[in-house]
């Protein structure tokens, strides 16, 4: 925490790409920021955060770009910066709008907008491909501020849309101790009172035996206590004891949200809509599964690249413009054209519903109607962003 | 123990003797002259289901390499080939007994192909490597490989056979390809995650469709410009889903019948005005189609039902749903005279 790294800069790749050019070439610079965090621990190491999460997929995002550039004279190339826990980000993000007016911000809420409200980056295009806080899509929304990682309202919104429809509607709730597990249980506890639900019972997590050997004690006690119900939801996102809830509930109930049947915007399991491809290209690349953070930046790198593509422009301004657009639609291996909200600036998009070994379903579902896009009945919708800077 | 033993042998002697030789005939002995078939890849049962274009029924159905994708066969209907995507093979079939003669270097991962005129070199898109393969059948050598964009699948090759177009569907082009020097002579973009291409009107048009784009391109092949843009719209369905991939004309290229993958219809397109006239609902996530001889009758195969939908041409109604193997993905027509 102490550790200060004056110039802010701990890493500095770069990834260009050179090519055969073929009208005159045009460059495009890209730079992902990521203010490292501290992870505290968690009771198995079994699935450790990869180092690379979020900027493996923004370096396939760029190479998918180069294929197609290289037919127009087009080169993407790609810049991270890492800042240590306890760097100064605002000064990195800062270095970095010098060179470069597009910014994947890969950093808690705070620093993203901290990020967004620098003077230098007023006329720069940022895409949040890390912060999933339902704010900064609502009442600390930035016109220059975009995102490609669904809320945690979207995943809630899916999640629940699934209860709905199993007509599993008496919930319980366990949550974690950690504010990213109150934010999500938050998200899901507002979802279900929108599809006219309650959340019958609920514990705090709050066990500190070790659970890979006093789980089966532990759990069913804690879980018999929370009476009768369909589902039980765990919200422990930072992943340290929902894995040893499965199987161990007094009732033999599924278990749901961070663990057991997750709404992820991307998982290993996801093989339809063309997906294999995105999955084989990632995994060739990057030596392992693509994950939610990787798509995110995947995405935001595509949306600029197609932005690009289809229009012929290099500057922030003339790019947001298109991607926020009625022409813009970037294909995303989903099933439907990922478009950009025009009132918040967040990326449209399904999400899935997935075990460890199999896509369960994907929301929206078939019944949930809107009267723009069915895509539109997960997350923040125009009337309750709260978000008023998006003209 | 041991008497049952030898009864089983008994009846291994006596029955199942003769009743392996009869499954083998039925597999082995040429099919007699008479009706039409349409050939179906099951992309997740590693098979071909046979249809009978007169009883409407499966007849046989055939064991294939790894996810069966495109089929086509070759002009003189003496061999088959197969995009077995994941044995990264193209497989040759002789279409008679089923069995496989060999198989072709295809690169990785080939997932659509299209023949030359001169029923010699077959152009394979190579969906995994960005590449498209050009295969000598006859020498069963790869006499190029050309770079084109990502995810390549749709592939034509225009009448006179002098121009090959690859499409990319997450690059979003068609690539044009001279084939006598293999060189790209020129990269057209068209709307998102392009998937199947065909030259029509003696290769003086060429039609493209972009799935999520949810369009078809028709392109003057004179002039490599876009000179109609085609949309589709169905009441009570999101454009969204409304998604076309395969697409197939009628014998005078009068109309082209186009499958709108997940929105479960077909589209009939007047080929002359680019007007839409109709719509025909058929099973679950439409891909591609088959005519079978006079064009009376198409087959499409319906990926997500598992099955394919009989449509009556001239009446424009589907007809019968025949049950195949799991997600059928291509059809070809195949004559048996």
């Amino acid at each position: 925490m102490t550790k200060l790294y004056a110039r802010g800069w701990l890493l500095l790749i770069w990834l260009g790409l050179g090519g055969q050019a073929v009208a005159e070439p045009v460059t495009v610079a890209v730079a992902y920021l990521r203010q490292e965090i501290e992870r505290p621990p968690t009771l198995s190491d079994l699935d450790p955060v990869p180092a690379d999460s979020g900027i493996a997929g923004a370096a396939l995002g760029i190479a998918d770009n180069f294929t197609t550039g290289q037919f127009l004279g087009q080169d993407f190339s790609l810049k991270v910066v890492s800042v240590p826990v306890g760097g100064d980000f605002p000064a990195a993000v800062r270095a970095a709008l010098a060179v470069s007016d597009l910014l994947l911000i890969d950093a808690p809420a705070d620093a993203t907008l901290a990020a967004a409200d620098l003077p230098e980056a007023a006329q720069a295009l940022l895409i949040n491909v890390s912060a999933p806080d339902s704010r900064l899509r609502g009442v600390d929304c930035r016109a220059n501020l975009l995102h490609t990682l669904p809320s945690l309202d979207m995943r809630a919104d899916a999640l629940v849309q699934m209860l709905v429809q199993k007509r599993w509607r008496d919930v319980a709730m366990i949550t974690g101790p950690h504010p990213e597990d109150r934010a999500f249980a938050d998200a899901i506890e507002a979802s279900i009172h929108k599809f006219g639900m309650e959340i019958g019972s609920r514990a705090d997590w709050d066990i500190t035996t070790d659970m890979g050997r006093n789980a089966a004690a532990e759990v069913p006690l804690l879980t018999q206590a929370l009476g009768e119900f369909d589902v039980l939801i765990v919200a422990d996102e930072l992943h340290d004891f929902g894995r040893y809830i499965l199987y161990n509930t007094w009732l033999p109930r599924p278990v749901a949200g961070s663990e057991g049947l997750v709404p992820r915007n991307w998982a290993p399991v996801i093989e339809q809509w063309g997906a294999a491809q995105l999955q084989s290209r990632f995994s060739a690349r990057a030596g392992r599964w693509m994950n939610d953070e990787d798509y995110a930046a995947w995405a935001a790198v595509r949306a600029i690249g197609e932005a690009v593509t289809r229009t012929g422009l290099t500057d922030a301004e003339g790019l947001r413009h298109y991607m926020m657009g009625d022409s813009f639609e970037l294909g995303g291996f989903k099933g439907s054209p990922l478009t950009f909200r025009s009132w918040n600036g967040q990326m449209r998009q399904p999400i899935s519903l997935v075990h460890p070994r199999a896509l369960v379903a994907q929301a929206p579902f078939e019944g949930f109607l809107h009267q723009r896009n069915p895509l539109d009945t997960l997350g923040l919708d125009e009337g309750d962003s709260g978000c008023a800077v998006f003209g | 123990m041991r008497g049952v033993r030898v009864r089983v042998r008994k009846t291994c002697r006596a029955g199942t003797g003769l009743a392996i030789w009869l499954v083998f005939g039925a597999v082995l002995i040429p099919q007699q002259a008479g009706a039409d078939e349409i050939w179906v890849t099951n992309e997740k049962d590693n098979s071909i289901s046979v249809i009978d274009t007169e009883s409407l029924e499966v007849t046989r159905t055939i064991p294939t390499g790894d996810r069966p994708r495109g089929i086509i066969f070759s002009h003189d209907y003496k061999a088959v080939y197969i995009c077995a995507s994941d044995s990264d093979a193209v497989q040759v079939m002789d279409p008679d007994s089923g069995r496989i003669l060999h198989d072709l270097p295809s690169g990785e991962d080939p997932e659509q192909f299209a023949l030359h005129p001169d029923n010699r070199h077959l152009y394979i898109a190579n969906e995994d490597d960005a590449i498209t393969t050009v295969v000598d059948v006859d020498t069963r050598r790869v006499i190029r490989q050309i770079n084109v964009g990502i995810e390549p699948e749709g592939m034509a090759v225009s009448p006179d056979g002098a121009l090959a177009v690859t499409t990319s569907e997450t690059t979003n082009m068609a690539h044009w390809i001279d084939t006598a020097t293999g060189d790209l002579v020129a990269n057209t973009l068209v709307d998102s995650r392009p998937r199947h291409a065909e030259f029509v009107k003696h290769g003086t048009e060429l039609w493209v469709s972009s799935e999520i784009g949810g369009t078809i391109t028709v392109f003057d092949v004179a002039t490599r410009s876009e000179k109609a843009k085609i949309t589709f719209e169905l009441p009570r369905i999101h454009p969204d889903l409304i998604q076309p991939v395969g697409f197939e004309f009628t014998r005078d290229d009068g109309l082209a019948f186009v499958a709108l993958g997940p929105s479960n219809h077909l589209a009939v397109v007047n080929a002359q005005t680019y007007v839409v006239e109709d719509y025909i609902l058929v099973g679950r996530r439409v891909w591609h189609l088959a005519f079978d001889r006079d064009r009376e009758h198409l087959f499409t195969t319906n990926g997500v039902s598992g099955d394919v939908t009989v449509v009556d041409v001239a009446r424009r109604k589907a007809l019968k749903t025949i049950p195949v193997g799991r997600y059928p993905w291509g059809a070809a027509f195949r004559p048996t005279d």
